[in-house]
């Protein structure tokens, strides 16, 4: 869908931010770029919807030179949601949204019925429409940026460190959200952080960038974790890489028995056979019941806090369908490893 | 000094028609000043090394004093209403040219680069992003230029207008306290009615800066 062919960018002031860039972003797929600052990325992403243009080399959107295009034409045709959101503090959310639609020429009412809709579809309230930004949190500031972004219903859309300003429990939500938007509208999505645990969760492809603008790396994430192309790479995902390669497994394979009797601790469940937590004879320890498409981490983790090192699955409701065994995940993990560093 | 309020009361039909020539005179000075900033404000926003020259220039034209403003126009528009206005204009701009190159400075960069990547073109961001945002510093620098204008108004009075200026010369002639005291104080009503009004005007134009209740 987007395609980059050799594509140099040289500063004025004779920094190279992007060098001989060749990468490929394929249609509906989540291509996450990420490197320390002043690796190029952002320039790398500016540069699709020419809010930077390339020195040489040649960018295609959609197999059309993006060059050749009129530079706010293309960019209508392009969603773009950037840090801290931009919005325009002057407009109400509902004419925010409606930006580019009103652009386009659609007419004002069509606008805010099209603006109302994207309201609903990035979890908002209807009745933040009249607000103005500045009335928001930061997290639903976010959130506006997203639905005004989708607005015109762009095949193509660009993030730039979108969640990078929000605290760490609603980007989490953010993510989720993002992750769920993206199966109903399948988008081709360019993302850029600096965050790798970001990129592991949202990424079909993730591509690192060095300083000076070089590619160092670009593969799924569970390719990148398990074999990192050389040590910068490595460094980059960080120590605990091997764990991150767990967040990408899930459970559903790891075999189940069922809940002991008798012993030190007992498994409580209320009357629908939902656990509720760990008893023994003079203690209570909360459980956190799994289901199969958790990830490993979490089953591992979960298996460390259990005071029997077996962890609580559970079915789509929340019943209780067997305990796995701290042995078991771990087996699974290590063979999802192997699996993962020998796989061609 | 005592007020000859029967003075007053037989010069009613009089008074209106100063207040009103006084007021229509200072407000055509806001406008042509307005008209005349806007664009040169644009300008000096957007080349740096015009914006010095610009601001400058103004600046001197502001310490010329005012009567011989009017003195230097005599020969070209003669002792008219143009004369006053080109004159007031000449004071305004200022305050103005200063103020809305400081509102379009204020402008988040943030904001007008989210406008050009959603693809607004430069003189629709100009017109439906740039200059709302700039609006609150620019209708501050209007609100000094209107009431500086209605106050100067009166200095055209040594090229026969001046408004209410009138009242001044003919009192201080005739030795005769009650059309300066007159004069002094509807001057000043007019100053203040003018700003309360363009503080509503604002308040109307910037619904976002509007506290929410």
């Amino acid at each position: 869908m987007i395609q980059f062919d050799a594509v140099h960018k040289r500063f004025p002031n004779g920094t190279t931010a992007v060098h001989d860039l060749t990468l490929d972003m394929p249609e509906g797929g989540v291509t996450v770029l990420v490197g320390s600052s002043g690796c190029g990325k952002t320039t790398t992403l500016r540069m699709i919807n020419r809010m930077v243009e390339p020195t040489s080399g040649t960018i295609r959107v959609g197999g059309k030179d993006v060059t050749r295009q009129d530079a706010a034409e293309l960019r209508r045709s392009i969603g773009y949601v950037i840090q801290q959101s931009g919005l325009f503090p002057h407009r109400t959310v509902l004419d925010n949204i409606a930006t580019v639609p009103l652009l386009l020429g659609h007419g004002r009412r069509k606008a805010r019925a099209r603006a109302a809709e994207l309201l609903e579809t990035v979890g908002l309230a209807a009745d933040a429409g009249k607000r103005y930004p500045h009335q928001l949190s930061g997290g639903q500031q976010q959130r506006v940026g997203v639905a005004r972004a989708l607005a015109a219903d762009p095949p193509v859309l660009l993030m730039d460190e979108p969640f990078g300003a929000v605290d760490p429990v609603v980007r989490t939500q953010l993510q989720d959200e993002l992750l769920r938007l993206q199966k109903e509208l399948n988008k081709t999505i360019v993302f850029v952080t600096h965050d790798v645990d970001e990129a592991v969760r949202l990424g079909d492809q993730i591509a690192i960038f060095r300083t000076g603008g070089h590619l160092v790396q670009c593969a799924t994430p569970s390719e990148l974790l398990a074999r990192p192309a050389d040590d910068f790479v490595a460094d980059f995902l960080g120590a605990e890489r091997g764990l991150k390669l767990l967040s990408l497994k899930t459970l559903a394979e790891v075999p189940q028995g069922p809940a002991p009797e008798g012993g030190a601790w007992t498994l409580v469940l209320d009357e629908a056979d939902k656990p509720v937590h760990w008893a023994s004879q003079d203690a209570e320890i909360p459980v956190r019941p799994l289901k199969n498409e958790d990830s490993l981490l979490a089953a591992l983790n979960e298996s460390v806090a259990s005071p029997t090192g077996l962890i609580a699955r559970v079915d789509a409701a929340g019943v209780l369908t067997g305990v796995s065994s701290r042995d078991d995940i771990h087996t699974h993990a290590g063979q999802a490893h192997t699996e993962a560093r020998v796989a061609v | 000094m005592t007020i000859d309020w029967s003075w007053i009361s037989g010069h009613t039909d009089d008074l209106t028609t100063l207040t009103v020539s006084h007021l229509q005179a200072a407000l055509t000075a806001v406008f042509f000043g307005l008209l005349i900033s806007l664009p040169l404000a644009v300008v000096a926003h957007r080349v740096r090394p015009l914006r010095g020259l610009l601001l400058g220039l103004s600046n001197i034209l502001f310490t010329i004093p005012s009567i011989a403003i009017f003195v230097l126009l005599l020969p070209i528009s003669g002792l008219t209403r143009t004369t006053t206005v080109i004159g007031l204009t000449v004071y305004t701009l200022v305050v103005l040219l200063r103020n809305t190159v400081e509102g379009l400075d204020s402008v988040p960069a943030k904001t007008k680069e989210a406008a050009k990547a959603m693809g607004t073109r430069p003189l629709r961001t100009l017109l439906t992003v740039e200059l709302p945002l700039a609006l609150p510093v620019i209708m501050a620098g209007v609100r000094i230029a209107t009431v500086m204008s209605i106050s100067l108004v009166s200095v055209a009075t040594y090229i026969g207008d001046g408004g209410l200026g009138q009242l001044f010369t003919d009192g201080f002639q005739r030795n005769y306290p009650t059309p300066v005291i007159v004069g002094v104080v509807l001057t000043l009503l007019l100053a203040v009615v003018a700003d309360a009004l363009l503080v509503a005007i604002q308040y109307v134009l910037t619904p976002w800066k509007r506290r929410r209740a």
